[in-house]
């Protein structure tokens, strides 16, 4: 089993985000993840969008595709649809994912097509500076929203789950020993897999917001963040402010690469 | 040679595409293409290929880059408002040399136009839809057989310069049936995938030209582990923030089309050979101008023909030598007058240059041309 580390490119190092950034602690969890699996290196793809999060493939050292932004997950379907022998993992933002590409995002739940979407959600949208995203809760400000937001945010997790994934879980940057093997648990669910990890924006989404620095953001997190079967237990009241962590959801359904190799065979015996 | 069908354009397309090699369709229904997609849902899955109808006309340009990555030879196609929503990653493709094809069966425009008449009118699109400075490859074909050509030659070419390919297909031809004969699969010469031609312990680079200026990243799952990007990048296929790196690359991409223009600009010529005037036509309306031009010639009257096959990059070429020799060139087209404006600019006042533009729903009649054919003869001739 290899090292972590050795799936990094590291004459592409260091990252370009900023101090406090909770994205390493995302990216070397995948990379964790990935030595826990021991996956070939030549027979994984990271495949990525456009924002903060998707800078992350550039640094990983796997066939790489830096696509555009929200379109990661119809790019990904391509490339494991052509080889599927090839484990697909898609880095992605909750502006890259839940807004541009919030239409790929579902009919990439629908057709249960076997990629692991790890949604870097820092609430905002980073690399242009502060903007509000899907993601960003209600009330909170941002550059274009500088009276607070009056929009609801979606629950991806929820939303996955109506749109057909079979693995859901959610993490966050606090509890960085936990998240590789949700993602890991991804990897291996043969099928459509969802897991958020929530990250601290401290530069721009923090600091308008006043939340603090890094450390105060990631305190917050441990405190709003309450395991899944904790969190079931509470009551309506005691819920909020507060989110569930952990494998959310599992379900067994039909892959697509699978299921189309049926139709291949049908084809190729001349039946329909 | 094959026994002859009776056959669409758009199924002569999706044909000559499996011939090449075709192997992946992403799409996603919009007519007057959807034949094309039809027609490859039931013959991919039959010779180990894929074809996938994608939620959106983005999702279906996105699929196919990714299957192209991963070594397949790849198609989508679509019409004027899926046209418009593909142009970003056609874009992508261009920067990031990715083998592609993507026939657009235009219809009027714009915005959802009169659907589905035939029309001309993504010519400039074509070019320059997308942002930014990139080279296009665009064919257009005239009959139902040169379909299964041109789907052949886009394949190839995307392939050899990887780069996207349009097949500029309209209505006219799409959806017109003729008899054809098609080619065999040993009548057909087909381009393969380029593959890295040093291992990494040689410095293999994955954007690094071979003397043909063209790259040979390789297929993902090969072992090579390549970086891929729209963004601007360097021979290593990481961004480069460099002003001397961004010129290198814009202008490499150029070059690997521009070196290479004589071979892939085709043309043919009717009647040149003493013509005052000529027709200079592409497309559905090439079939009516030939036969206007075939009346005319009846009655004695020096006109010829050009017909392009390629659009782009513009046969500039043939249109001086055809300026030069002739006192007008008449240039009927299914639009408001587009490719007319490259005519002007390749005869460079040579010649006194009339466009016949046509954008109410109808093809053109074989009197419509005759008629501006007699008129541009007489306007020449004093």
């Amino acid at each position: 089993m290899k090292d972590y580390e050795e799936y990094f490119r590291n004459n592409r190092l260091p990252h370009i985000w900023c101090p406090g950034c909770g994205n390493g602690i995302i990216m070397k969890s995948i990379a964790k993840a990935i030595a826990n699996l021991d996956l070939d290196q030549d027979k994984t793809v990271i495949v990525s969008g456009i924002g903060c999060s998707s800078r992350a493939s550039g640094y990983m050292d796997f066939d790489t595709l830096h696509t555009a932004h929200g379109r990661a997950i119809p790019f990904a379907t391509g490339v494991k649809l052509a080889n599927p022998e090839l484990t697909v993992i898609v880095i992605t933002g909750d502006g890259d994912c839940t807004a541009i590409g919030g239409n790929h995002f579902i009919h990439g739940a629908r057709r249960n097509i076997d990629l692991t979407v790890v949604l870097f959600n820092n609430n905002i949208y980073g690399m242009t500076g502060g903007q509000a995203s899907p993601l960003t809760p209600t009330s909170k400000k941002a550059t274009t929203a500088p009276y607070g937001t009056v929009d609801r945010p979606f629950d991806p997790c929820d939303l996955a789950q109506s749109a057909g994934a079979t693995y859901i879980a959610r993490g966050t940057a606090f509890h960085a020993a936990q998240l590789p093997d949700l993602i890991a648990k991804g990897i291996n669910n043969k099928g459509f897999s969802l897991v958020e990890a929530i990250t601290p924006c401290p530069i721009s989404y923090g600091r308008r917001n006043k939340l603090g620095d890094s450390p105060a953001m990631l305190k917050l997190l441990s405190e709003q963040a309450v395991p899944k079967t904790a969190y079931s237990k509470l009551s309506v009241e005691q819920r909020a402010g507060k989110f569930p962590i952990g494998v959310l959801y599992e379900a067994q359904f039909g892959e697509y690469t699978e299921e189309y190799s049926h139709v291949i065979e049908r084809a190729e015996g001349g039946l329909k | 040679m094959t026994q002859p069908k009776l056959m669409q354009g758009n199924e002569a397309c999706a044909q000559g595409a499996l011939a090449a090699g075709v192997r992946f369709f992403g799409g996603y229904p919009i007519t007057p293409s959807t034949e094309i997609a039809e027609q490859l849902a039931e013959q991919l899955p039959k010779v180990g290929g894929t074809f996938i109808q994608m939620e959106d006309e983005i999702a279906s340009m996105a699929v196919i880059l990714g299957a192209s990555l991963a070594g397949k030879k790849v198609l989508t196609a679509t019409s004027g408002p899926g046209f418009s929503l593909k142009q970003e990653l056609i874009g992508y493709a261009a920067i990031a040399e990715i083998p592609c094809v993507i026939a657009n069966v235009q219809r009027v425009g714009p915005s959802t136009g009169q659907p589905t008449a035939p029309a001309q009118g993504d010519v400039m699109q074509a070019r320059w839809g997308t942002h930014g400075d990139h080279p296009m490859i665009a064919l257009s074909p005239w009959t139902v057989r040169e379909s299964f050509d041109v789907a052949v030659k886009a394949v190839n070419y995307s392939e050899r310069f990887r780069t996207p390919v349009i097949i500029l297909l309209d209505e006219v031809v799409g959806h017109m049936r003729e008899k054809v004969v098609l080619p065999t699969s040993d009548e057909i010469e087909i381009y393969p995938r380029r593959q890295p031609t040093k291992s990494k312990d040689e410095g293999y680079q994955p954007y690094a030209p071979e003397a043909d200026l063209v790259p040979n990243p390789a297929d993902f799952g090969t072992g090579h582990r390549i970086h891929v990007t729209g963004l601007v990048h360097d021979e290593t296929g990481f961004p480069s923030g460099s002003a001397k790196i961004t010129e290198e690359c814009i202008k490499r991409l150029h070059e690997k089309i521009n070196c290479a223009k004589d071979e892939i600009t085709h043309y043919d010529e009717f009647f040149m050979e003493d013509a005052e005037i000529a027709v200079v036509t592409y497309g559905g309306t090439a079939r009516t101008a030939y036969a206007a031009v075939e009346a005319a010639r009846a009655q004695g009257k020096k006109v010829g023909m050009v017909r392009l096959m390629t659009i782009w990059p513009f046969a500039d070429k043939i249109i001086k030598q055809t300026a030069a020799k002739c006192k007008g060139l008449l240039v009927p087209e299914m639009n408001y007058g587009q490719l007319v404006l490259e005519v002007e600019r390749a005869a460079a006042g040579q010649s006194k240059i009339v466009s016949l533009p046509k954008y109410n729903t109808e093809i053109f009649t074989p009197a419509e041309i005759g008629n501006a054919i007699d008129q541009l003869l007489s306007e020449v001739a004093q």
